[in-house]
């Protein structure tokens, strides 16, 4: 016969291995999985980091103000030096408030849209521009809120809006283009593409059996629809707490479009006001002193605790429907 | 005649279902071993103790000696990747690494021992693709993805690949039942070639295969071995009746 | 009105409500590409890519050094994150089901969702209050939200590599750890990287910590130590300025920073397709 398997070319250690260094590749295996094991553990470090590094920044504003920071009203950096953020607490809530309020049936709309309700082709094209809107900057949000979308607002929707709806106090008063509605309203479109893509993901893995079981029954295609948005209702909480988070952080398109004004409570829906995020970002290059700057961390602390609190929620609330529907069928 | 094998009370379990019952047979060199049975016998996890594959799967566990060149491959302190250098295996369905030439392919095993030799990893890398039968086909084409072959080539690659570490073992899972009549056909005739260098055990479904291609046949059945012997006696003179049976296709 | 009819006029209607939440989630989509690039492409001349910002006044000038600053701060970032997330992501592929996995990969998707200035303001107290204000510190910002996503695209294009693969090289007698830093890290290559594009066209779009770190710059680089021009902060700086050329400025600036997202999405895209059709 040919060549057998001992080639002189090839070195022979081979036969040689099987009876001595037998711990050769269980070091290697054991090394491996240290080593990787180390590396992916910084994330321990960096997150512990981040709350150590974020608290000591505001420990000086901790000491000095406590937990009055929590329900203080004022904000002087340069005569009296107080400053409390509750008014920047409130900012975020109402201006994320609306942006769900706005959001969310949208994003529903198109998720329903593209999974349910558009053929194939379109609804695979139109998929690909909505995740190219979720892949566009903050920044250019922004610019295109302050020169294109508060000039419309400012001379074709708020003037109607507030003779619509001006006796109540939240439509009254001076309109400008910004401020507190215009900012939920960007915000609003922000969190549209991320939202409505993670919804339209949802229903589609929802299994075709439920809808031909609606079908059989001689349901609408409301009515079938209904039954997937139902069965994929813990994602959909889910989702909507996603982009709750994201218009809580988000930073610098609602500080272009808000008008950074800090005051208690706004006078109206148009009136300017402050979130916690955009203070941080128009104020920390300005802040000369060491408790303005501990001030400021403070406030990104605060940001940090309420992202968590409001991550944590989603979890749990997320957690206890999955429990529920999990019987139904194979995820 | 040199015994490669010396497989004592090895049993095997999948978690709680025990899949191997005290298997006990002596396989000889550079002969080719069958062991054939119904379905889900044990027949690959049988294969798959040899190498020491079974125990990667969780909740796997075995029993039991598989003496190696004198050697129990089971002893604490035998290296199961030095097992697998010396026992190789080719499986049911083709797997070439599909990211990777046909040249790299076959190389990879050598490349990732540490040889680096351009000229050392070309003659083993013409070497095994001419002992798999598959040289002459390929050997203008080296630098083509793995995955671009025939069902039966990618088989044939797969068998070089096992042979360029240079094991002393062929373990082979159905190696032919992915395959068309005509592929089989040609592995069959490299196993026969093969058998002249390296001891090959050789799981089939296919009873005749079984007859065709090897020395000894092994008959498993439900994790117990039922009859060993030279294939010829085990054929035309069955000792056990469940033998004959399974021989004659009363059931399958 | 029979109940029977009730029910498909109310069909009609959602149909009518969810087509039109379609649109009135277009219409910006449409109307910001448009404005970014008409405005922006009124104010881009070839000076536009060569000279670096003007100063307030002066007129024309360019985003040169915003280009060269934004590569240097995502390449710095990418030197910092990627390897930290590939490790992670490699790790928890192949201990997928121990404690310290779920653990880990837990607090990654903590701190994805953490806000981007909360990061800022970490690398701020961490790096600039130490060093200055700097790309050092931006760079690190970035790549503390790019790791997240690394470790997440490398571990879920691990997974997907078949079984099949990794027994066939574990069969050939390969170590454990070489399997998945060879055989399996390269067949999964293609999905890997494409993760990682997309996470450097995420951060190249970031500002918020930009501003925090680093500030604003008008020159080019000049030293790890000192900031560097950023495009995307530049938008931003440009737009809040109250000088008519910078406003000009930020537009152009903007629809530079969208074809670079843009082509980096896209190629990464790409790059996933055209893979398939390497080796069938």
């Amino acid at each position: 016969m040919d060549i057998c398997k001992k080639t002189p070319t090839i070195p022979n250690f081979l036969n040689l291995r099987v009876h001595s260094r037998f711990k050769g590749h269980f070091r290697g295996d054991e090394v491996f999985k240290l080593v990787s094991a180390l590396i992916a553990s910084s994330i321990f470090i960096l997150l512990g980091l981040m709350i150590y590094e974020l608290v000591e920044g505001s420990w000086l504003s901790i000491q000095t103000f406590g937990l009055n920071f929590i329900v203080g009203n004022t904000w002087d950096p340069a005569i009296s030096k107080v400053f409390g953020a509750l008014p920047l607490i409130l900012g975020t809530l109402v201006t994320s408030a609306i942006a769900l309020l706005i959001g969310v049936p949208i994003s529903l709309g198109v998720g329903l849209a593209l999974s349910e309700y558009l053929p194939r082709r379109f609804g695979f094209a139109l998929s690909f521009l909505v995740e190219l809107l979720a892949a566009v900057p903050s920044v250019i949000y922004g610019l295109w809120g302050m020169f294109v979308l508060i000039p419309f607002l400012r001379d074709h929707v708020y003037p109607y809006l507030q003779a619509a709806l001006g006796f109540t106090p939240l439509f009254s008063g001076p309109i400008y283009g910004g401020g507190v509605l215009t900012g939920g309203i960007v915000l609003a479109i922000m969190i549209i593409p991320t939202v409505s893509s993670v919804m339209r993901d949802l229903f589609s893995s929802v299994p075709n059996s439920q809808r031909e079981a609606m079908i059989a029954l001689g349901a609408t295609k409301w009515e079938t629809t209904k039954i997937v948005v139902s069965y994929a209702r813990s994602g959909v909480i889910g989702a909507i707490v996603l982009g709750l988070g994201r218009a809580m952080g988000e930073t610098m398109a609602i500080t272009m479009v808000i008008g950074n004004k800090f005051q208690v409570w706004p006078s109206s829906l148009f009136d300017a006001w402050y979130t916690m995020a955009s203070i941080i970002a128009n104020e920390l290059l300005e802040a000369t002193y060491d408790l303005y700057v501990s001030a400021l961390i403070n406030v990104g602390l605060l940001l940090l605790i309420i992202t968590l609190i409001v991550n944590i929620l989603a979890r749990l609330i997320v957690w206890r429907t999955l429990r529920l529907v999990r019987g139904i069928a194979r995820e | 005649m040199v015994v490669k094998f010396d497989i004592q009370n090895l049993n095997a379990w999948f978690g709680s279902k025990h899949v191997l019952k005290n298997i006990n047979m002596k396989i000889e060199e550079n002969t080719v071993t069958a062991i054939m049975g119904p379905s889900g016998c044990g027949k690959t996890t049988f294969l798959r103790c040899l190498n020491r594959m079974h125990e990667l799967t969780p909740g796997a566990r075995v029993s039991g000696k598989v003496i190696f060149n004198g050697v129990d491959i089971y002893d604490k302190s035998v290296d199961p990747v030095m097992v697998r250098r010396k026992i190789g295996m080719v499986f049911q369905k083709p797997n070439p690494f599909p990211m990777m030439s046909i040249y790299d392919n076959v190389a990879i095993g050598l490349k990732l021992s540490g040889v680096r030799d351009k000229s050392v990893l070309d003659a083993a890398v013409k070497r095994s693709l001419e002992l798999a039968n598959l040289w002459d086909e390929v050997k203008d084409e080296l630098h083509k993805s793995g995955a671009s072959l025939s069902g039966g080539q990618q088989q044939r690659l797969c068998i070089a690949r096992a042979l360029a570490v240079e094991p002393e073992v062929l373990l082979m899972d159905e190696p032919c039942s992915a395959l068309d009549p005509i592929s089989t056909a040609k592995i069959e005739e490299l196993i026969r070639k093969l058998a002249e260098d390296y001891t090959i055990i050789i799981v089939t479904h296919n009873v005749q295969q079984a007859a065709r291609v090897s020395d000894f046949t092994a008959f498993l059945y439900f994790g117990e071995l039922i009859e060993y012997g030279p294939t010829r006696q085990v054929f035309e003179n069955p000792q056990n009746e469940l033998t004959e049976r399974y021989i004659t296709g009363k059931f399958g | 009105m029979d109940y029977h009819r009730f029910r498909f006029v109310k069909d009609y209607f959602m149909r009518i409500l969810i087509y039109l939440a379609l649109i009135s989630a277009l219409i910006p989509l449409f109307s910001i590409l448009y404005e970014v690039f008409v405005r922006g492409a009124s104010t881009i001349n070839m000076d536009f890519f060569i000279k670096p910002t003007p100063t307030v006044g002066e007129v024309g000038g360019g985003v040169a050094n915003a280009i060269q600053g934004t590569l240097i701060t995502i390449g710095l970032a990418s030197l910092m994150g990627v390897p930290i997330g590939l490790m992670s992501g490699i790790f928890l592929s192949e201990y997928s089901e121990s404690k310290l996995s779920m653990a880990i990969r837990f607090l990654h998707d903590v701190l994805n969702g953490i806000p981007s200035i909360v990061i800022g303001v970490f690398a701020y107290t961490l790096i600039t209050r130490s060093i200055g204000f700097s790309v050092t510190a931006a760079a690190f910002a970035l790549a503390v939200i790019m790791i997240p996503i690394v470790t997440r695209t490398t571990e879920e294009a691990l997974k997907l590599v078949p079984m099949s693969i990794r027994e066939a090289a574990i069969a050939l007698g390969i170590p454990r750890w070489k399997v998945t830093m060879t055989i399996v890290l390269s067949s999964a290559k293609k999905t890997i990287v494409t993760g990682i594009m997309l996470s450097i066209a995420r951060i190249a779009g970031e500002s918020a910590p930009v501003l925090v770190t680093m500030g604003f710059w008008r020159w080019w680089f000049s030293g790890l130590n000192r900031p560097v021009a950023n495009l995307a902060l530049n938008v931003f700086i440009f737009a809040m300025s109250p000088f008519k050329n910078w406003v000009t400025l930020a537009w152009g600036s903007a629809l530079i920073l969208i074809l670079m997202i843009l082509i980096i999405s896209v190629a990464a895209r790409t790059l996933l397709i055209k893979g398939w059709h390497y080796g069938g």
